[in-house]
């Protein structure tokens, strides 16, 4: 073992010790609830989310590599004007999902005296302008890219 | 050659098939400038986060009364705290708007740093030495903490409690946890961050068009895929993107800590919905109905308990010295009424009048039934502040009975849940501010 390592070493034992200090009292209330939600949320992000989108987005890119004349339109490859607005789309319902797919109704009501009612058209108000930003956007470079 | 290390050398030659494969990650895009890139952001940010977070859960005043202390075997982790000062008056607002949203705006740069390492997950073998192996396992502690702090912050600002622990406990313990790998990740990092910065050049990069990009130099981390296909999108538009998404989830979200006319501009934020244009509607953290409390009752009286005890019905408390304060109240979830014009007894006279003295602590009880925060105790600074007060009308209109009729508390810099609502009994405790 090197001297580096030795000082890493002790290091991540130091980081261990305040983990530990911490952990004993984050699994206090329910051992097995809170380790499941604790390593439960890093495993659904690595084994679930990530699969999910990479594999669309690889199967998009596949399909698209080929048959490479469907990849554009007027000479400009459209896929990264549809990946932005559902990427950003994506994440605006993964972030707001408990409101938007009104999961949450009864606890928001009760606490604010608002419905959840709005959120849902308002999610898709907000995908359908990012997707007109895009198809504009794309419109505007196919147009450029035809000018002599 | 030790037993070990041959087993390890075995081993690495026979990885199992899949994402343990070298050849399975094709993006050109991992590399360490492209990693190093998103950890510009989160190392400031993270930083941040955890400083807002603790001078969040220091403003509950956990140390001056057991009552106010939302985790109490904290130990080590918080008994050092100060208390928390009442000037400026902005300043929880300010303290937790920044946690709230820029919590939001961190989460596409987490997503995107974890998509540019993960390879790293299924490395094989999993370890080649004890260090290895014990850095792995932080780096369990720093992935899980980061998800699932973000995971409990973004929940609980939309009161979805579908987890089986307390929130306060989860995310004040899961934060320590957290920071303790957060440091001794960055302590390790720092210098790859910062060679794999200065490895590339930024303006380059940000000229580059997607035709024209190609994978970064071999590591010695093995972030660059061996085997990298063409690339579909530049470095410069994966990074856009990525700012693309923290921009919208910061645009759709600031007014409603702001309020105002920006409040209509969150519109997917809990609070971004208005209410009315009357005095009274602003945002209510916990309805009456929600509370338990009904209609407005002609026999309420404040009980007040100092070195003598009195009682006072809501005309008497109109009938002395009214002092007005503009304050906002804002909550640990991000959100803020605003700036509301409060009008009622000042916390000092009432003390005052029962013969405390102005180093005495008070503790605030509510008539609400069930529910957390029924009860809270207020320094002696805060109880000594100008503009702390027993508030019995906002914006020139009596209180309305979600905001706390007939009376409520409203005392600058506290957060929101603090200000109690349906003051029943006001109780001066010496020697204890």
């Amino acid at each position: 073992m090197t001297r580096r390592e030795g000082v890493q070493l002790l290091a991540l034992l130091a980081s261990f010790v305040v983990a530990g200090y911490a952990g004993i009292r984050l699994l206090a209330g329910n051992v097995i609830g809170t380790g499941v939600w604790f390593v439960g949320s890093a495993v659904v992000h690595d084994l679930v989310l990530f699969p999910l989108y990479a594999g669309i987005d690889a199967a998009l890119v596949l399909l698209l590599r080929w048959r490479p004349e469907w990849a554009t339109v007027a000479g400009v490859r459209w896929l990264n004007y549809l990946r932005v607005p559902v990427v950003i789309s994506g994440l605006l319902l993964l972030v707001w999902s408990p409101l938007i797919l009104r999961v949450s109704n009864g606890a928001y009501y009760a606490a604010s005296g608002l419905s959840a009612q709005p959120f849902a058209p308002r999610w898709l108000a907000v995908t359908a302008v990012l997707f007109a930003i895009s198809a504009v956007i794309l419109v505007v470079r196919a147009m450029q890219g035809v000018k002599p | 050659m030790s037993v070990l290390d041959r087993w390890v050398n075995r081993a690495a030659e026979h990885p199992p098939p899949g994402p343990f494969r070298a050849g399975f990650w094709r993006s050109p895009l991992r590399g360490p400038w492209f990693t190093a890139m998103l950890s510009v952001a989160l190392l400031p940010g993270i930083t941040l986060m955890f400083l807002t977070g603790l001078a969040s859960y220091a403003a509950y005043n956990p140390n001056l009364a057991p009552g106010n202390d939302t985790t109490p075997d904290k130990g080590l982790l918080g008994s050092w705290l100060p208390g928390w000062p009442t000037g400026p008056s902005w300043l929880y607002w300010v303290n937790q708007g920044v946690h709230v949203t820029l919590g939001l705006v961190l989460i596409p740069v987490v997503l995107a740093k974890l998509w540019s390492v993960l390879p790293k997950l299924f490395e094989w073998p999993p370890a080649r030495s004890v260090t290895q192996l014990v850095e792995r396992t932080s780096l369990l502690l720093l992935v899980g903490g980061a998800v699932f702090e973000l995971v409990t912050g973004v929940m609980n600002i939309q009161y979805y409690y579908a987890w089986p622990f307390g929130f306060y406990q989860a995310h004040y313990y899961g934060a320590w946890v957290f920071i303790a790998a957060f440091v001794v990740h960055v302590s390790f990092r720092l210098r790859t961050m910062v060679s794999a910065l200065r490895g590339r050049s930024l303006r380059v990069e940000l000229r580059t068009p997607a035709s024209q990009t190609t994978a970064e130099e071999p590591d010695p981390d093995h972030l660059v895929s061996s085997d990298p296909a063409p690339a579909t999108i530049s470095r410069r538009g994966a990074l856009g993107m990525v700012a693309a998404g923290s921009l919208t989830l910061f645009a759709l979200s600031v007014g409603q800590t702001i309020g105002g006319a920006t409040r209509s501009t969150a519109l997917l934020a809990p609070r971004g919905q208005n209410i009315g244009p009357g005095p009274t509607d602003f945002q209510v953290n916990k309805t009456a109905a929600e509370a338990g409390i009904g209609p407005a009752d002609a026999s309420w009286r404040l009980d007040l308990k100092g070195a003598a005890s009195t009682s006072l019905s809501r005309a008497q408390l109109l009938a002395l010295p009214q002092h007005t304060a503009r304050l906002p109240i804002a909550c640990v979830e991000g959100w803020s009424t605003g700036v509301q014009t409060w009008t009622g007894v000042r916390l000092a006279d009432l003390a005052a009048m029962v013969g405390a003295t102005p180093d005495t602590s008070l503790f605030v009880e509510s008539l609400q039934r069930g529910g957390g925060f029924g009860s809270a105790t207020l320094s002696a600074g805060q109880v000594q502040s100008s503009d702390a007060l027993l508030a019995l009308r906002v914006n020139g209109a009596d209180l309305s009975i979600d905001h706390g009729f007939p009376a409520r508390v409203i005392v600058p810099a506290l957060p929101g849940v603090h200000n109690t609502k349906w003051v029943t009994r006001m109780t001066f405790q010496p020697g204890q501010g």
